[in-house]
């Protein structure tokens, strides 16, 4: 085939944990020793696969393993994956900010990476200034950039501000700056980081149109990394998933995210709770921790499915070990597209003083609210403005089963995040 | 299959060899702005702004005028004190600018490193680039006082026909510090030792380097040492083409070059093999 604009093979890159330093001169004479002697390089053959939770003794790590992969010319592809599987090492090699250890990467055409928007940008500079600067860091010359001035500065939206320098500007105004440019790149193939996380949703939707229309129209390729798997199922073609540095999965983008939903799914299959007895293995912080988290109807017994007429309590057993001040529990519950439905916390029912000892918490989930389907809770606690002392942890998962009939001869699901019972009233003859 | 043209291959690790200077060439407009950049920035927000390019050198001037010229009575080829410390400062300091900072140069862009790629060599470049504004506007002060001492006082000055070769002297002094520097910020990414070093490395270095005093002060039998200092002969020749004393010696000037070309290569060849892999170890 003579379409395919990226050819990735086995690709890996290693790196070396813990403190760089001490021991490196070491291991750079005797990996220089080896290389004399037309040796493999000893410090290859090491190293673990990247798993941040598990405690390796080995001081190399895999970020990539074995990484293959090519994409067809004019396509979207979204990399997906859990925070550390490798998806950003994999998108610096790309953008060639640091090298692989092993395997190459082959494109046809020009690889423009967006990382970060806007950079090199100067504060002290005037947006034009800052356009040619930024162009020409992203290997831009001067006579491109000033045959698209007009386009950028339009798409932008800030031509009244363009003898103005950067410092006065606003930061929406900055970064909206920043992805003109990179929009006005022109690369066969175009890298893009979740910088579109920034800004706001006017300027997300242009941004992604933006990518549709260069994708589409100007048969470039896009590869497109985003734990949003909103917009990487409306953006792209095909998926990758990766985990621990290995590609688990590779296909449409629609069975690509199944498949990962599924995989994470998988984990909270418990039966409606789950109880850390090893105090080593809770989740929180010297603070404070979570001992038990259940859903149930009874506040007792342990339930993982319910029926949308049911009322759902949420118990949270925790252990405050050192005195808090001000502390409060948040819980946010999610879809199974990790779209929050509800964010709730226990700020107004908290003492401003917690002692130490055993809380329990009980949210109370009112029936008739949630639609059929798999939902997540997840849990954050913190003193604000001075500590985190439990970090955004998803915890257990739940099912809401099929709505049961009331009244209708067919039971259906109707399309929402939630279903609440609506009120509805009809008055015939109303004058 | 393999017939098919890719335009960008990434592989691991080049070889020590391959720097494309091609590709430099290609970004030159980059090199371009980052040297606007610094022209535009640097005194933005100061009271005095530009006028910092003459306060430098003048109180630099001022103080070895007290310190080396009157209380340690240190010769200065019956020169006056003024115009021989500022010949001599003016060329140092722009080695010694572009030195430090060629030095940080991958500790200082780390930002912009990580996020997108261009030929590294282009940052070092720039600083080299950039650092000539300043000399200039500090030659010109250089003029200004030979013109002054010229035209007021009784002073003869001969000026000798070397003094054209001061292009190929800052071009010296440019490659030199480059190489120098580039050799320095690589190995720092991993050493950060030679950080310290290099804080009062450059200082020390000055007092090895006819500025304060003239190479022929210098007892006999110690001014091979200070002649394999290859900034000695740039600052000699410097004085010798301006001032009409110092010493001028084409085998000196020609060790200079060798030196200097031998450590741009270097330098080059380190910091290339550096660009590659540095954002894992800095």
């Amino acid at each position: 085939m003579s379409d395919i604009a990226i050819k990735i093979e086995n690709l890996s890159k290693q790196y070396r944990l813990g403190q760089i330093g001490t021991g490196t001169i070491s291991h750079d004479l005797n990996r220089w020793w080896h290389q004399v002697r037309g040796k493999e390089n000893p410090y290859l053959k090491i190293g673990e696969r990247n798993d941040r939770a598990s405690i390796s003794n080995s001081e190399y790590v895999w970020a990539l393993q074995d990484i293959n992969f090519e994409v067809n010319q004019g396509q979207i592809l979204g990399i997906i994956g859990k925070n550390g599987a490798g998806k950003s090492t994999l998108l610096k090699i790309l953008s060639k900010v640091t090298g692989p250890t092993t395997g190459t990467v082959k494109a046809k055409g020009r690889i423009a990476s967006l990382l970060e928007v806007g950079t090199g940008f100067h504060p002290e500079m005037t947006g034009r200034e800052n356009v040619y600067m930024n162009g020409t860091i992203m290997g831009m010359n001067r006579q491109e950039i000033k045959s698209k001035l007009d386009e950028i500065v339009e798409f932008a939206g800030v031509s009244r501000y363009l003898d103005t320098p950067i410092k006065r500007y606003s930061s929406g105004m900055m970064v909206r700056l920043g992805f003109a440019v990179a929009a006005h790149l022109e690369p066969e193939i175009l890298v893009v980081d979740e910088v579109l996380a920034v800004g706001d949703a006017e300027f997300q939707k242009k941004a992604i149109g933006k990518m549709q229309d260069v994708s589409k129209n100007q048969g470039r390729t896009v590869l497109f990394v985003s734990h949003n798997m909103a917009s990487v199922k409306s953006l792209c073609h095909s998926g990758i998933l990766m985990q621990q540095g290995r590609i688990v999965f590779d296909g449409s983008i629609d069975d690509t995210i199944n498949y990962y939903l599924k995989e994470e799914n998988q984990k909270f299959k418990e039966k409606g709770g789950i109880e850390w007895k090893d105090p080593k293995e809770r989740p929180g912080s010297e603070d404070f921790q979570l001992k038990k988290v259940f859903t149930s109807t009874n506040r007792e017994d342990f339930k993982s499915v319910f029926s949308n007429e049911d009322k759902i309590f949420i118990c949270v057993e925790t252990e405050v070990l050192n005195e808090l001040r001000n502390m409060r529990l948040n819980f946010r519950l999610l879809d199974k597209n990790d779209v929050v439905v509800f964010t709730s916390s226990s700020h107004s029912n908290e003492k401003s003083i917690k002692e130490t000892g055993l809380y329990q918490y009980t949210m109370k989930i009112p029936a008739n609210l949630l639609n059929h389907g798999t939902y997540f809770i997840e849990l954050q606690a913190g003193m604000p403005g001075v500590k985190q002392i439990l970090l955004n942890t998803k915890v257990l998962s739940f099912d809401i089963e099929k709505l049961t009939d009331s009244g209708t001869t067919h039971s259906t699901i109707l399309p929402g995040v939630i279903a609440p019972t609506i009120e509805w009233v009809i008055k015939p003859n109303y004058i | 299959m393999e017939t098919q043209t890719w335009d960008t291959i990434i592989k691991p690790k080049r070889s020590l060899l391959s720097v494309n200077l091609a590709e430099v060439w290609k970004y030159r407009d980059l090199l371009r702005m980052l040297v606007l950049r610094d022209f535009v920035t640097i005194y933005k927000q100061t009271l005095l702004g530009p006028i910092w390019f003459f306060i430098q050198p003048i109180f630099t001037v001022l103080i070895y005028t007290f310190i080396f010229g009157e209380f340690a009575g240190i010769s200065t080829d019956g020169l006056p004190k003024i115009l021989f410390y500022l010949s001599g400062t003016v060329l140092w300091n722009y080695f010694a600018d572009c030195f430090n900072k060629t030095a940080t140069v991958f500790k200082d862009n780390q930002n912009v490193f990580g996020k997108v790629y261009f030929p590294r060599l282009i940052s070092p470049l720039s600083i080299v680039v950039s650092g000539l504004l300043k000399l200039g506007v500090q030659l010109l002060l250089l003029l200004g006082f030979l013109l002054f001492y010229h035209f007021f006082t009784e002073v003869q000055l001969k000026i000798h026909l070397e003094l054209l070769l001061l292009p190929c002297l800052i071009i010296l002094m440019a490659a030199l510090s480059l190489g120098l520097g580039m050799i320095i910020t690589s190995l720092t990414t991993k050493y950060r030792d030679l950080v310290f070093l290099l804080q009062f490395g450059i200082q020390l270095l000055l007092y090895a380097t006819p500025v304060i005093y003239p190479l022929s002060s210098v007892p006999e039998k110690y001014q091979w040492i200070i002649i394999l200092n290859p900034m000695t002969s740039i600052i000699e020749t410097f004085k010798y083409g301006v001032l009409g004393t110092g010493i001028f010696s084409w085998f000196n000037l020609t060790y200079t070059l060798l030196f200097t070309i031998i450590i741009l290569i270097l330098g080059t060849l380190i910091f290339n093999k550096t660009e590659k892999d540095f954002m894992d170890t800095v």
